[in-house]
């Protein structure tokens, strides 16, 4: 009965063009601020923090960023997780080099950098399209970790190849490296979680993410009644591998520590942010979540169902959850193209008329 | 001659034996995308699928027994009783063609119409899919595979070679058979497209799908028809990896690099496959050679997908592919 428009009066222009026209949404998004802010840093467990959570926030920013690609764009890349080692090691090298700065400013100055590098392999996408492309973002994929494992510059000739994060606190509290706490790692990536959704969700409302719907549903037709495809294209693929190098930078800085691009950023990794964006629902922000939470609780379930309740071996576990993944992205893009996000869009619709049937 | 070009010369052997191996996985790209406009992401893996399987039944391993001993506590493994090559490739075959069909009912049959972009990424789901029910039935771990190829150095290669150069070239026996094997098959699939009723049906269906189901072709048969196809050169191209190198699972990351052949030999052309999969043999094992003392070793990973990058910027069409011309 509560959620509907109706007797919700608007009286300006803003408040009609607001984000959550109905107020049941409003409050909702208000409500789950205040327990992601209030509630869970304090009875969050590290487990829980380190199996689920934190992993759900970072991958969240990585699935936005590729939505805005794919599903805003409709530029298919495969090559997301060769851009979240760009974020990884920008980081890397920027905190290495600048021991002073700021933490949450290397974050965000990742980001430029992996849009940088996004804009130059972004570049075919103006001739081509379609899985002409993927295999154009697989050419980054491979390039990139490639150079990563190989010059010794990126990871400042340590003899393992490997990476690792400094230790780097801000306001006194440790953020990064072993000894932070996982509230501090949990508060960081929900600022970064919220800022990044917020920033998506308004840019895909506004006039960039109506030309990249534009350019989506049909790119001649888009470039006809006068929308640029060179800024659109680009500008795209610039703010999707900002995203996606943010949450590769959080990735590496605040969660695995230590990284070997070979390892941490494989091919596999793209494709899981693109099974989260395609279960999730191509073309939404709150199908981002809702994909990436999917796809991250899937696993730690199966496994405390079957190899800690079960008794079942752990390899055993993981082809059966690769296999139901690869059937789910069959099943969703059968019945539901848009994911999940469509059958909460379905489920509002009821909720609206709710008791009523028409 | 001197030696530098001699090893490079050996190198780019080597290399062209490589990519016959890109040709074979690049076949059967092609196949399907001309018959159903469908780019099938899971053709590496379906080469996988089919060399686990030709391991599994010619050792008689139980399908499913690690699932069945984890579920009910039984320890069972194999049946007892190894079947030779000959019986147990036209099972793998059996196997092969049972898969279209499913896939076709169950998968493709859904998602007429939609477009290819959503169809590709159906093709990486099915991939994922094969890739544990593959680990699930047959294990996970590296298998050996012998169809009774001969391995090892080719001395008729190495003797002629050094009495000619006064070098001896290192050449796999088992490339030499990859190739007679793979003008065999091209050479089969040309014959079946031209001279049969199936082929001609099939290049109809290629040509225009609603013209061709006007005359009463049925769609579906020739979709079965294209998978069970490219699931038999699936098969072929897992038995050359599967006696090279074991059966595991890189072959379906190595199966990756057919995409890039695909650019350079063009989406729709038969022999643009086989010359885009030389090509890029060759080329990967030439920079290589050439720039291994400049910038490092490994450039194998990513030289394929750059060459492809920067022909598509030029030719996206490919050697041999039919110009992309775009309708509003």
């Amino acid at each position: 009965m509560l959620y509907r428009e109706a007797g919700d009066f608007k009286t300006s222009y803003a408040s009609d063009n607001q984000t959550f026209p109905i107020r049941g949404d409003r409050m909702a998004y208000w409500a789950v601020l205040a327990v992601a802010f209030l509630v869970v840093p304090f009875v969050l467990g590290d487990y829980w923090a380190n199996a689920v959570v934190i992993p759900f926030l970072i991958y969240v920013i990585a699935a936005l960023g590729l939505n805005l690609l794919i599903g805003y764009t409709g530029l298919l890349s495969l090559g997301t997780a060769a851009f979240m080692a760009v974020g990884a090691y920008a980081t890397y090298k920027l905190t290495t080099a600048f021991p002073g700065m700021n933490i949450y400013l290397v974050f965000l100055l990742s980001g430029v950098v992996t849009a940088a590098v996004g804009v130059l392999f972004g570049l075919p996408s103006l001739k081509i399209k379609g899985f002409y492309l993927a295999v154009a973002t697989l050419a980054a994929q491979f390039f990139l970790i490639w150079l990563f494992t190989r010059v010794e510059w990126f990871y400042n000739h340590s003899p393992t190849g490997q990476i690792a994060m400094p230790e780097r606190s801000m306001f006194g509290i440790t953020i990064t490296g072993a000894a932070a706490s996982s509230t501090a790692v949990y508060m960081t990536c929900l600022i970064f979680v919220v800022v990044m959704a917020w920033l998506a969700r308004n840019l895909t409302r506004g006039t960039l993410g109506r030309t990249w719907m534009a350019i989506r549903d049909m790119d001649i037709a888009a470039e006809i009644i006068g929308v640029n495809p060179l800024i659109a294209k680009l500008s795209a693929f610039a703010v999707s591998s900002f995203f996606v190098g943010v949450a590769g930078a959080l990735m590496f800085g605040v969660y695995l520590g230590a990284a070997e691009a070979g390892e941490a950023f494989s091919i596999n990794k793209s494709f899981l942010v693109l099974f989260m964006v395609i279960i999730g629902g191509l073309g939404s922000i709150l199908g981002s979540f809702l994909g990436a939470a999917f796809l991250v609780v899937l696993p730690v379930l199966l496994k405390l169902l079957l190899v800690d309740g079960f008794g079942w071996p752990a390899d055993l576990a993981r082809h059966l959850e690769v296999m139901i993944i690869g059937a789910l992205i069959i099943v969703v893009l059968i019945a539901e193209p848009h994911g999940m996000a469509a059958l909460w869009r379905t489920m509002k619709e009821k909720l609206r008329l709710w008791p009523f049937p028409h | 001659m001197s030696d530098t070009v001699l090893f490079a010369l050996e190198a780019a052997l080597n290399g062209l034996t490589v990519g016959i191996m890109y040709s074979l996985v690049a076949l059967g790209f092609v196949l399907i995308f001309k018959a159903s406009g469908i780019f099938n992401f899971a053709q590496g893996v379906m080469a996988l699928f089919a060399a686990l399987t030709l391991v599994g039944i010619q050792t008689g391993q139980v399908p499913f027994s690690h699932l069945i001993n984890a579920a009910l506590g039984t320890n069972i493994h194999d049946f007892g009783f190894t079947l030779p090559a000959i019986l147990s490739i036209p099972l793998t075959v059996g196997v092969m063609v049972l898969m279209a069909l499913l896939i076709e009912r169950l998968v493709l049959k859904h998602l007429v119409n939609q477009e290819p972009i959503i169809l590709f990424m159906a093709t990486i789901g099915l991939a994922y899919f094969l890739e544990g029910l593959g680990d699930i039935m047959w294990g996970a771990e590296v298998k050996p595979l012998d169809v009774g190829i001969p391995q090892g150095m080719s001395s008729t290669v190495d003797e002629f070679t050094y009495n000619l150069f006064g070098y001896g070239f290192y050449i796999d026996v088992l490339s030499l058979w990859a190739l007679g094997i793979a003008a065999v098959l091209v050479t089969a699939l040309v014959v079946f497209s031209q001279y049969t009723k199936q082929g001609r049906a099939l290049r109809a269906v290629a040509d225009d799908h609603q013209a061709a189901l006007s005359v009463g072709i049925s769609l579906r048969f020739i979709w079965v028809l294209t998978w069970s196809i490219a699931g038999i050169v699936a098969l072929v191209a897992g038995i050359m990896w599967g006696s090279k190198s074991g059966v595991q699972f890189s072959l379906s990351l190595i199966a990756l690099k057919a995409l890039p052949v695909l650019i350079l030999g063009g989406f729709t052309s038969i022999p643009g496959a086989i010359v885009g999969g030389l090509l890029i043999g060759v080329g990967e094992k030439l920079f290589d050679f050439f720039m291994q003392p400049i910038i490092g070793g490994a450039t194998e990973n990513w030289f394929a997908y750059m060459l492809a990058l920067v022909f598509l910027l030029f030719r996206p069409q490919g050697l041999f592919g039919e110009k992309i011309i775009e309708r509003v």
